[in-house]
């Protein structure tokens, strides 16, 4: 349906090509959340590895920090329409979280969980192979509390909204398993190029 | 849908979003910048005060540009409902919205979005309201709900614009307060002589007029969203009761 008299900003196409359909391009860096940012106290933070409830591997920050680093750059993209090109992470990928806690993925699902209550999931399959990260640097810097830190799930090829800010563990769940936002009317997976924002994308 | 789903919690009821077109029934500006729309269609009758929509515009070639605006009417029945639209230098679609829409233009939406920043009078309260510029629009949604049917439960809202010519529905608030002892209005205006940021006792005293809030909605950009809660936090208020949206840098 056509919108009388709009005509619409273009990008330029090399920009368009690398912006998925529905997006627009920013330099800034919003922030979304549903509450305030949760305090977390790097003396007791842990990251838990659970299989439904039992724990399987928890590490404190100092033997998190110690684990193999990994370092990702590109495109990131957020259901809320924005994409920020070219940012740099860096943390510890899912894949060595696995081999530290010795383990195969035990199932295909996850449900990521946040300090402030805030769940997500995502496929084991979409984490593995070098595709995810848990993230605690942002370009070079401690990752600020606004954006996640100290410590977010980072899985750039789905939207951000996967990306949990303030991680505190990962949960494996027998079935797909909605999170917060899925819920409430996003889409269980969350391809931005295939704009799968909402349930029935 | 790609994959196999198991709702964990059966008071949220699955929601299908789809297209839906829509007309401008109405266009009136608010404040110098900000434009209030009505629209007709098919989602008028079923959002939550607080909610937002996404919104679609649709060019001659097919080229598409979509964003969110939040809900500012409560529903009244009319088949219509509000959206509150500021100017940005440049917007690609507030700009059409400013500077081009008419009246019988059609333009598509979609929601409503947004389940947890919003209120209805069964979610009790004292309400605590924080807004700051166009953060207000979700804001206004929910004390014209409450308005309707809800004039018993406190509310207060602190509202911080850069003047009061450029501050939405202000005249309409300012009645409400003058007319309902249960609602008080705390106004900041940053940018006028005499005006200020909200600050501890502008925060201390709306929580005065409510008593101790059981829902806490802010919304506004990132540095009025931040600023809010930490005043908020720092008068005891727990973080679970604060629920926040944020419309951009
Ligand atoms: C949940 C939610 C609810 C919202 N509710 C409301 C509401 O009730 N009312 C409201 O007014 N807004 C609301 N917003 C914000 C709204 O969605 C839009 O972000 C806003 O209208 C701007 O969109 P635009 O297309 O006009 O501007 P855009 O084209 O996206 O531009 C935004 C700003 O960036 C600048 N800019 C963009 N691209 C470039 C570029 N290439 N180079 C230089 N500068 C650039 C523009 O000058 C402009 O100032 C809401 C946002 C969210 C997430």
């Amino acid at each position: 349906m056509v919108t009388r008299g709009f005509v619409g900003r273009r990008q330029p196409p090399e920009t368009g090509a690398r912006l998925p359909p529905g997006q627009y391009l920013t330099d800034d860096f919003p922030i979304l959340q549903i509450g305030p940012n949760p305090t977390v106290d790097m003396a007791t933070w842990r990251f838990t590895l659970r299989e439904g409830s039992r724990p399987i591997k928890a590490w404190s920050w100092a033997e998190f920090e110690a684990l193999p680093r990994t370092t990702w750059h590109g495109d990131i993209h957020c259901v809320t329409k924005w994409s920020k090109f070219d940012t740099t992470w860096e943390g510890v990928s899912f894949d060595d979280i696995l081999a530290d806690a010795g383990i195969a993925a035990p199932t295909g699902y996850l449900l990521a969980e946040s300090h402030d209550d805030y769940t997500t999931n995502v496929p084991v399959a979409d984490l593995v192979g070098g595709r995810a990260l848990v993230a605690t640097r942002y370009e070079g810097q401690p990752i600020h509390p606004d954006h996640g830190g100290p410590a977010r799930l980072f899985v750039p090829h789905l939207y951000f909204w996967k990306s949990a800010k303030w991680v505190k563990g990962l949960r494996f769940t027998q079935t797909d398993t909605a999170g917060f936002w899925e819920l409430r009317g996003y889409h269980m997976y969350g391809d931005p190029w295939r704009e799968q924002r909402y349930i029935g994308d | 849908m790609s994959s196999a789903t198991s709702v964990t919690d059966p008071a949220i009821e699955p929601i299908v979003f789809r297209w839906h077109e829509a007309e401008i029934t109405a266009i009136a500006p608010v404040t110098p910048h900000v434009k209030s729309v009505r629209l007709r269609c098919g989602l008028a009758e079923s959002y939550r005060a607080g909610q937002h929509v996404d919104v679609r515009l649709t060019a001659e070639d097919g080229y598409q540009a979509q964003r969110s605006y939040s809900v500012a009417s409560a529903q009244d029945g009319s088949g219509t409902l509000e959206l509150m639209i500021e100017a940005l230098p440049d917007g690609e679609v507030s700009g059409w919205f400013s500077h081009c829409a008419e009246i019988g233009d059609r333009v598509e939406l979609r929601g409503p979005i947004g389940g947890s920043f919003s209120w209805d009078g069964s979610d009790g309260g004292p309400l605590l309201l924080g807004g700051g510029g166009s953060g207000v629009v979700p804001l206004l949604a929910m004390l014209r709900r409450r308005a309707q049917n809800w004039r018993e439960i406190p509310a207060a809202l602190i509202y911080s614009a850069r003047t009061r010519a450029e501050a939405i529905a202000v005249a309409e608030l300012e009645r409400l307060a003058e007319a309902d002892p249960n609602f008080s209005l705390h106004l900041a205006t940053t940018r006028e002589p005499g005006g200020k940021r909200i600050d501890a006792p502008l925060v201390a005293d709306a929580l005065a007029r409510i008593g101790s809030p059981g829902k806490v909605f802010l919304c506004g950009s990132n540095r009025f969203v931040a600023a809010a809660s930490d005043l908020i936090l720092a008068q005891g208020v727990a973080p679970g009761l604060i629920r926040t949206e944020r419309f951009g840098a």
